[in-house]
């Protein structure tokens, strides 16, 4: 049996939270650097197996495999495709740079980086796990760290920090209530259909595809629902901005940066591949849900004066980039759907660590109240501006092909829709451009004078972050020949079972 | 069939408990005064030792007194998970009963009686021997509840709790005669022959909703659960925790014996009744606790909760659903003893039970809020903790058939969150009004840290525990 190196980075966060329990809580610099070093560690072992995967072959690789519970046929089932590989990366990536975003919190420094260290786990669990139960496991261990860490190290300013845990919580818990309804009906007629239980990815999409259409259908909209309200569907989008903006930089990080983009992968990796037949009766209604997110939130954002607020309705707008995408239900629309996820991601992590920053310092994120920041905080002021020409999608960034992709995508099938959602794309550029206009250029302000720039630890999530983009930008091959590696054979399986339903 | 006295090493572990349960109240008598604070130590040892014959004894099957009496797996399974949760109550409230004084004695020697009739409910074979467990147990808990006999609030929840758990006996006791009236037999399978092969009179009909109403008592389903939080809260709250375990526990092998045992050829009678009460229960229970600030009754709500997820089991009357019921509430053990553990313990140290002085528990006793949280969040069926597990074996069961069922279970354990949460929220955001650490004492944090392991444990390897239920479920069904 070969080195387990799935297990290995999914559980380097959790022995280091482990060691916390055991430092002393006055040592906040060596609890910083351990939980540093957990997360370098899972970081440095997926560039790793991202650099080792053999895209040639594809499929399932690094798998480990063991009998977990019988009687409901699950088996601990950890492996990665070309579509769960960026996950893994994005995932390690926003994490290493979550702790040193967080580096200068001075409140209970030893809780908050266990929770942390947990809910990355967490996450990198669902992009790992090959087993639906397991999914689910992880799935749902994010929400109660996420809750603790909003309400005591969030912040209250339009609504209340436990107003802004609630919400998110309640969201996804509900979210996750309508899913689990559809996974368990799926599982109990997929033994009716396999005649024995098995809760492998594989077997669910075996079993799912030869379900009747109208069961397909119903199952979808539970998993579409729940996947839709964990990846701010529009109109279950509304958790979203209120719940970054009260939440603690790193939570916002990890949250808008890879925690929602679990719904997308989910739409995709279970929901279109397990129910073919229910996707494509939904996903003209998916463009639309999609489209319009895109449209509202685009407009939201323009009206928002607090930088978070801003951010957070332009991740709701992006993920509808996705949802159009995966509602194309073809190569092109999938892979646009992917690399989107990932490319937001950094993007996202970017921008909220830098308005994290920001905050720390100017203690506002109130636009109206900056000014002219670029000269005073250069670095910081740089970090700013790269996130948010990303967000516009500048040609040279990871986010323009993705987003290329996804409207060379959604032209050919939803031509009309098509139209609304490039023009997104001139509100984003407004939105984005009057955001880093009103914080960072101007006359400086003489109150900002004594700030000190970025420095250190502080500078991670900049030169991490800002070198994934531009090279993710230049070099897009890297990001999607491996999500290609992984999209094609999927894509293969559905239509498949969408040709043999005579409906393609 | 006359008595064979070889068949009593079936009942080995019923004689036992017996044994223990005279022998402590007849120590507390003769010991001297210090001597008395051994006696928490005898019985927990005592039924430890039970615990391991229990299990060695995993596998016997026969009967005794021509069938009154039933040894198979399935009772094994429902004895070693009464016996569980006796010693885990009386490890965690040796402290607490402390304060009870002379009384002591008294404390334990009839908190092993219960267990005693508990295990008889679970091994009946007939009507009339459930009923004389149901009534050892009943009664012993009516002793128990009223142990401070000089604080006037025990003493009214006694009231309260012999009342009505008179009435519903005898509600129970009107749907048992109407059913032997009818069929002419006794024991739980000769029932089942009769009423599969008979009619369906409106009598049989009526005899089955009088005991749907007197068992509904016992597990406090609603609309017949209006006692429960009263007298959870005005007991002493170890005793709480064990009505809410063990009571319920008893309760839910005795429902099965009759209704899956006796009753199932007339399974589509009263399914649909059940179904609805289950519903009911799971909505009201959770509803009702989201404006609690006691923390007592904020659990005594959450329970009532439980009893409706657990029902939930009941409805297709299969072998899986009898599985899910008993994964369900041996899990549930683990996560109610933790969270009444700690309310106790909290109670013995600030004597209060408002949540609102929970504030700030995490930084005075980080384990307290651990386990709070984690029975929680177990309860509210949150992975990797057993209490999802358990919610996925029982609403599999009626995902096909009664998927609305299935959609209010799953949303509404979405919703018990909201509740939980805010406990959760007090206990971690707040400061602490007295910032000075709670010491816990090793008895409590043994209970403590054995709840939190087991919930844990469970819920991330719940195969070993699934497949011994796998065959205590299939003993059941092969009678």
């Amino acid at each position: 049996m070969s080195f387990p190196v799935l297990p290995v980075i999914l559980l380097a966060p959790v022995a280091a939270a482990v060691v916390l329990l055991f430092i002393p809580k006055e040592e906040h610099r060596l609890i910083k650097s351990v939980a540093a070093l957990g997360t370098f560690v899972s970081l440095f072992l997926t560039l790793v197996i991202y650099f080792n995967y053999n895209q040639d072959v594809g499929g399932l690789q690094f798998v480990t495999q063991r009998d977990w519970i019988k009687d409901l046929g699950v088996t601990l089932f950890f492996a990665v495709d070309g579509i769960s590989l960026p996950m893994v990366l994005l995932t390690n990536l926003i994490g290493f740079c979550a702790i040193f975003a967080s580096w200068n919190i001075s409140n209970r420094p030893r809780e908050f980086f266990i929770l942390l260290l947990i809910l990355i786990t967490g996450v990198m669990g669902t992009f790992i796990a090959h087993d639906l139960f397991i999914f689910l496991l992880f799935y749902e261990v994010v929400v109660i760290p996420i809750y603790i860490m909003v309400v005591i190290w969030g912040s209250s300013k339009r609504v209340t920090k436990e107003y802004a845990g609630m919400k998110l919580t309640i969201y996804l818990l509900i979210g996750s209530g309508f899913l689990l309804v559809g996974v368990i009906a799926l599982f109990v007629k997929s033994v009716g259909v396999l005649g024995a239980p098995d809760m492998s990815f594989s077997a669910l999409a075996e079993a799912g595809a030869q379900l009747s259409n109208f069961d397909q259908i119903w199952l979808f909209a539970l998993m579409l629902f729940g996947f839709g309200s964990l990846i701010s569907m529009w109109p279950f989008h509304s958790w979203s901005p209120d719940g970054y903006a009260g939440a603690p930089t790193a939570v916002s990080m990890i949250h808008a940066g890879v925690l929602k983009k679990i719904g997308g992968y989910g739409l995709i990796k279970i929901a279109v591949v397990m129910l073919p037949l229910g996707a494509q009766f939904w996903a003209p209604w998916m463009a639309v849900l999609g489209i319009a997110g895109v449209a509202y939130a685009a407009f939201g954002a323009l009206a928002q004066k607090d930088l978070k607020y801003v951010v957070g309705y332009s991740s709701v707008s992006h993920m509808g980039y996705v949802i159009i995408a995966v509602a194309c239900l073809d190569v092109i629309g999938l892979n646009g759907a992917v690399a989107n996820m990932f490319a937001h991601g950094i993007m996202a992590a970017l921008f909220f660590s830098m308005i994290g920053f920001l905050y720390e310092k100017t203690h506002t994120r109130w636009m109206p109240d900056m000014g002219g920041l670029g000269r005073q905080t250069p670095k910081l002021a740089a970090g700013f501006m790269l996130a948010a020409l990303a967000s516009l999608g500048l040609p040279g960034l990871v986010t323009f092909v993705p987003e290329f992709t996804i409207f060379v995508g959604i032209f050919s099938k939803y031509g009309g829709l098509a139209v609304i959602g490039i023009a997104g794309i001139i509100i984003t550029a407004l939105y984005a451009l009057r955001a880093g206009a009103h914080t960072l250029f101007g006359p400086p302000r003489p109150e900002y004078d004594h700030l000190e720039d970025i420095k250190g630890p502080e500078l991670v999530p900049l030169v991490v972050l800002g070198f994934v983009l531009v090279v993710g930008g230049v070099l897009p091959s890297l990001l999607f020949d491996m999500i290609n590696s992984g999209v094609v054979p999927l894509h293969a399986e559905i239509s498949n079972v969408l040709q043999l339903g005579g409906n393609l | 069939m006359p008595f064979d006295a070889s068949s009593l090493s079936l009942i080995t572990v019923e004689i036992l408990t017996a044994a223990l349960g005279l022998a402590v109240l007849v120590l507390g008598v003769i010991a001297p005064g210090r001597g008395r604070y051994g006696l928490a130590g005898v019985t927990v040892l005592g039924l430890i030792g039970i615990t391991g014959v229990a299990i060695s004894n995993w596998g016997a099957n026969g009967s005794l007194i021509s069938g009154m009496y039933l040894v198979d797996n399935y009772a094994a399974f429902w004895k070693i998970t009464f016996l569980v949760s006796a010693a885990l109550v009386v490890l965690g409230s040796m402290r607490y009963v402390d304060n009870l004084g002379s009384t002591q004695k008294e404390y334990y020697g009839i908190l092993t009686l219960a267990t005693l009739g508990m295990m008889v409910m679970a091994s009946a074979g007939d009507f009339i021997t459930l009923y004389m467990g149901l009534e050892l147990m009943t009664i012993s808990f009516v002793i128990l509840v009223c142990l401070p006999s000089t604080n006037p609030r025990p003493v009214e929840a006694g009231i309260k709790y012999i009342l009505l758990a008179g009435m519903s006996s005898a509600v129970l006791l009107y749907g048992l005669s109407l059913i032997y009236g009818l069929t002419g037999e006794i024991k739980i399978y000769e029932v089942a022959r009769a009423v599969a092969s008979g009619d369906v009179s409106p009598a049989l009909i009526l005899g089955t909703v009088l005991l749907v109403a007197g068992l509904g008592f016992k597990i406090s389903a609603v609309p017949f659960h209006m006692w429960s939080p009263d007298v959870y809260e005005g007991a002493p709250t170890p005793i709480t925790a064990f009505l809410a375990v063990g009571s319920k526990a008893a309760s839910f092998a005795l429902v099965i014996r009759i209704f899956i045992g006796a009753l199932p050829g007339i399974w589509q009678h009263w399914a649909l009744v059940v179904a609805i009460l289950s519903a009911v229960t799971i909505i009201v229970g959770n509803l009702v606790a989201i404006p609690q600030d006691n923390i007592k009754r904020l659990l005594a709500y959450s329970s009532i909760a439980q009893a409706g997820y657990i029902m939930v089991g009941l409805v297709t009357a299969t072998e899986a659903g009898v599985k899910g019921i008993m994964f369900y509430v041996f899990l549930y053990i683990f996560a109610t003893v933790g969270a009444f553990t700690v309310a106790g313990y909290f109670y013995n140290k600030t004597g209060s039970d408002k949540i609102k002085d929970y504030a700030g528990l995490s930084q005075r006793s980080p384990l307290m809020a651990a386990v709070m949280l984690v029975s929680m969040l177990s309860m509210a069926g949150i992975p990797p903790l057993a209490g999802f597990v358990g919610k996925f074996y029982l609403f599999s069961t009626i995902v096909s058939d009664y998927l609305w069922l299935a959609f209010v279970g799953l949303i509404m354990s979405m919703v018990s969150v909201y509740y939980y949460l805010r406990v959760a929220l007090v206990m971690y955001r707040d400061e602490p009004n007295d910032p000075s650490p709670i010491k816990l004492t090793s008895p409590v944090a043994i209970t403590l840290i054995v709840t939190l392991v087991a919930t844990l444990f469970i819920g991330i390897s719940p195969g070993p525990l699934s497949e011994v239920i796998n065959s205590a479920a299939h003993s059941f069904f092969i009678q």
